[in-house]
């Protein structure tokens, strides 16, 4: 979207069209010949593979929203009504519920390889923070999308997860009720969620529009962390990134009609296979494994408001993370030290997933309390003070140097672990 | 060099087999993914299931009287003829009729006082009414589509005459619809 | 079984090595793991036995539908393709057995008519508050989709081979263990009145009591003159959970098999992706083949 369109259509109609809407040219300039840095590995392709998926979330539930009922009394029937009587509606519920899922697998995938490469710092820390919008609303979506099968976990997931804003003093109980429409969760609770869950979705697309738009001002990151200088250093998009972000797409849906197929209920919870009932709460109530992280970080902490702030702010303090991180080299390639602490940050998030799913007792909830301060610690204080201390190695003098060594023999790169992707060819 | 030249020199060799190949495999993956999409518009197994037969028995059905079912979720008109009205059924001139049909050709053989019909307009769907309209049968109150005793199209933009729908007689006065 | 001791000696060691934490605490709850049975519907190739089905069908209808009901089943599911396989003259038969309240007529009035295909069930109670009062107060669940509803915790790392070896059965595995699971309760426990012990249910302490017997459903006979399958309670467990897996999942069959296609087809496609893309890079400097 930087570079002028280069695009000269070949028709009169086109020359006609492209004179009074360029955008052909926009797409050409953006999706064609757009260049990026040659080194990009098969960590990038999961940028391709979010829009994908996107596309596939908005496409199935359009489709299941023809089926579905969003009614207190009729919205379990009318999800069982889909699985058995919709033609191949087994089919599409089943891609839309694990496709929330294989979302969340690539969104996080996605955000630690921007950690890794440092892809938050300048000049992309707009560019971060639209992420960080986008991994917000779609934690939104996916949790009231949740919802709207109204089986056990879906309402006592509603009640607790709203009733979370009640810790906020004076106002807390107002906005809890108003999030309800009512004194508890009910029908209103319902509708507005299945109204909101279908609007949400248009609204990423909005924010992912400005994400790839401040994306192609300075153009990608690479996994050497320096930019991009002459032509040597790129690859037009196509066909060199297409292909490639084709072939680990293709990847990425084989892995995604494994679960459909085979095992569709493994990320769901046998819970919610029963019929919302407010008299009964499940023995355990866990939210789905993508949220489990947050849901440890929110019970590590004894005290409610407290809890539901550290939650937050986990989040949260992913927005300052440009201005946390005070190094100026920005792969961890070249930041031994900071390579060590991203994965010890990954274990810590992971150990949280797992904890989340644990009853909040014994050894768990100290467990929770340690990796929570170390998740804020890593933010707060590792990241700051490394950039002071670390000696990084010395970067190469440019992408093309990156790849093919300062001689120009590809057995001389440099680069290390991050760059053999590319040999993988 | 070799770099960003390539996409160009890339052309001569699109026509490779393998790049067609996988063209040609990338097409028939999206073309058999769109086949769900299009299918679950269809009526699903349950309305297809609701759509079984219904019986349906004309003992209460008065002389004169129209009563009106539902069959598949459509519109049916069961009307007990009198015999002025069936008369001026039968007595028409076939050859001169819009949609020529006798009327023994939309009546059991020997039940000439039951005609079953469906209940919507062949021009845009709308329900006629009963007894109305220079024909005494049906006419639209949207369009003005005029149906004799026979529900056959005589006056208006409808096209052809009210459809009978599949029945059979499976006792003197009960019929099974469908 | 084999495999199960072997599973059962890999656990151990695993639990020696201390990785197997939630174990510990399966353990602590006092919940017993429901032993492994082998499904024919289980794995990528899975398909349902249909004369299992009927059985299993057989003993829902004679035992459990006296008190749980399966609402969203309809009569026509049991004729359809992947299913107990009846037939369709079956079905319509077995359906005109059955009483379903239909209405109103044109009197105003609610009426009783033989059922059709296209109905579902008819539920043993009218609402769940006769449900609970015929029963000591306890609601039995629906069945129609209890065997998706019901599972045990797995733990790590099991549930992570289960994403390889698409173990998906914790459901029918726990229901056919309960109905073998009444037992003389452990000592130390008090069960109160009008409450049975069973070894499987989560707390030991069930309202339900011990539902079938041996020989209590008659079984089709097969050429020799001997029932089809054993007159047991285990195996009696064992067919009405298939049928009730069927009744959640009635689809399976096409599901697993759709997906085995999918999977060949992406498979075929990603190495043409694979080599074209070799191809491509190939042309570019510091990637092997060129220069």
């Amino acid at each position: 979207m930087s570079a002028p369109s280069t695009y000269v259509p070949k028709s009169a109609v086109g020359k006609w069209f492209e004179s009074r809407l360029p955008i052909m040219g926009l797409l050409h300039s953006s999706f064609i010949v757009f260049p990026n840095p040659r080194n990009l590995n098969y960590w990038w392709t999961f940028g391709g593979i979010l829009s994908f998926m996107l596309v596939a979330q908005i496409v199935t539930g359009v489709v299941l929203a023809m089926h579905y009922t969003p009614n207190a009394k009729l919205a379990f029937d009318s999800v069982e009504h889909i699985m058995r009587d919709v033609n191949y509606g087994w089919l599409i519920r089943y891609l839309h519920a694990n496709g929330a899922s294989m979302f969340f697998i690539a969104v996080y995938v996605h955000i630690f390889r921007g950690m890794y490469y440092g892809s938050y710092k300048a000049p992309r820390e707009i560019l971060w923070i639209l992420g960080v919008i986008i991994f917000l609303l779609m934690m939104a979506t996916a949790f009231m999308g949740y919802v709207l099968p109204w089986g056990q976990m879906s309402f006592w997931g509603a009640t607790v997860i709203t009733n979370l804003f009640s810790a906020f003093p004076v106002v807390g109980e107002t906005i809890v009720t108003y999030l309800w429409g009512g004194y508890s969760v009910d029908n209103p609770t319902l509708n507005r969620f299945f109204s909101l869950h279908y609007l949400l979705p248009f609204m990423i697309a909005g924010v992912v529009v400005l994400h790839i738009w401040a994306l192609h001002v300075p153009g990608s990151n690479n996994p050497a962390g320096i930019e991009k200088k002459t032509e040597k250093d790129t690859l037009p998009f196509h066909p060199y990134f297409t292909v490639k972000d084709a072939l680990a797409l293709v990847v990425f849906v084989m892995m995604y009609i494994w679960f459909v197929s085979y095992i569709p209920n493994f990320l769901g919870h046998a819970d919610n296979y029963i019929e919302a009932n407010p008299a009964v709460t499940p023995a355990h109530i866990v939210p789905e494994w993508y949220f489990l992280p947050f849901y440890a970080i929110l019970r590590a902490i004894p005290d409610k408001l407290l809890g539901v702030l550290a939650m937050f702010g986990s989040i949260a303090v992913l927005a300052f993370l440009p201005w946390l991180d005070t190094s100026r080299v920005k792969s961890a390639t070249y930041r031994p030290l900071y390579r060590q602490f991203f994965w010890l940050f990954v274990i810590a998030a992971v150990g949280l997933g797992w904890l989340g799913a644990k009853p909040p007792e014994g050894g768990y909830v100290l467990a929770s309390r340690i990796l929570t301060a170390y998740y804020f610690a890593h933010f707060l204080i590792v990241l700051p003070l490394l950039g002071l201390f670390e000696t990084p190695r010395r970067l190469p003098g440019s992408i093309a140097e990156a790849v093919l060594g300062k001689g120009g023999s590809a057995a001389a790169v440099a680069a290390g672990a991050a760059q053999s992707p590319n040999t993988k060819g | 060099m070799a770099s960003t030249s390539t996409a160009t020199a890339s052309e001569p060799t699109r026509r490779d087999f393998l790049f067609i190949a996988t063209g040609a495999a990338g097409a028939v993956g999206v073309a058999a993914t769109l086949w769900p999409f299009i299918s679950q518009m269809g009526p699903d197994a349950a309305t297809i299931a609701a759509g079984a037969p219904v019986e349906f028995d004309l003992t209460p059905v008065a002389e004169g009287q129209i009563v009106k079912l539902f069959w598949r979720g459509k519109l049916i008109f069961v009307r007990h003829r009198t015999a002025e009205e069936i008369k001026e059924a039968e007595n028409v001139d076939v050859a001169s009729l819009r949609d020529p049909q006798a009327d023994s050709a939309r009546v059991k053989p020997g039940k000439a006082q039951w005609l079953i019909v469906y209940g919507n307009c062949t021009h845009l769907g709308c329900v006629p009414l009963g007894h109305e309209g220079a024909f005494h049968g049906w006419q639209c109150p949207c369009h003005g589509s005029v149906f004799d005793t026979s529900g056959r199209i005589r006056q208006g933009p409808a096209p052809t005459n009210l459809p009978v729908p599949p029945y059979q007689f499976v006792s003197d006065t009960k019929i099974q619809i469908g | 079984m084999k495999t199960n001791t072997m599973l059962r000696f890999a656990a151990g060691a695993l639990a020696l090595l201390g990785v197997s934490v939630s174990g510990a605490a399966q353990a602590a709850e006092g919940t017993v793991v429901p032993p492994h049975n082998n499904w024919s519907f289980s794995g990528p190739f899975g398909k349902y036995d249909p004369t299992q089905l009927q059985r299993g069908f057989k003993v829902y209808r004679e035992v459990c539908s006296n008190c749980h009901s399966i609402r969203l089943l309809k009569f026509r599911n049991l004729a359809e393709e992947g299913g107990p396989m009846f037939s369709e003259a079956q079905v319509k038969a077995l359906a005109a057995e059955y009483k379903v309240t239909d209405g109103p007529n044109d009197s105003g009035d609610m009426f009783q008519r033989p059922g059709r295909p296209a109905d579902a069930f008819p539920p043993p109670f009218p609402n769940p508050q006769a449900a609970a009062a015929a029963n000591g107060g306890a609601i039995p669940p629906d069945f129609s989709v209890i065997a998706k509803a019901r599972t045990y915790e797995r733990g790590f790392p099991w549930f992570v081979f289960d994403m390889f070896t698409q173990f998906q059965e914790q459901g029918v595995d726990y229901i056919s263990a309960l109905l073998t699971g009444y037992k003389e309760p452990e000592h130390g426990v008090e069960v109160p009145a009008g409450k049975y012990y069973n070894e499987y249910f989560p707390g030991h302490i069930i309202s339900m009591p011990p539902p079938i017997s041996d020989g209590q459903v008659e079984y089709p006979k097969g050429a020799d003159g001997k029932a089809q399958a054993p007159e047991t309670i285990a195996q009696y467990g064992k067919d009405v959970a298939a049928f009730l897996m069927w009744a959640a999942e009635p689809h399976l069959e096409a599901r697993k098999e759709l997906g085995f296609r999918i999977l060949v087809f992406l498979l075929l496609f990603a190495g043409l992706l694979y080599f074209t893309k070799k191809k491509i890079w190939s042309r570019v400097e510091g990637h092997a083949v060129t220069h």
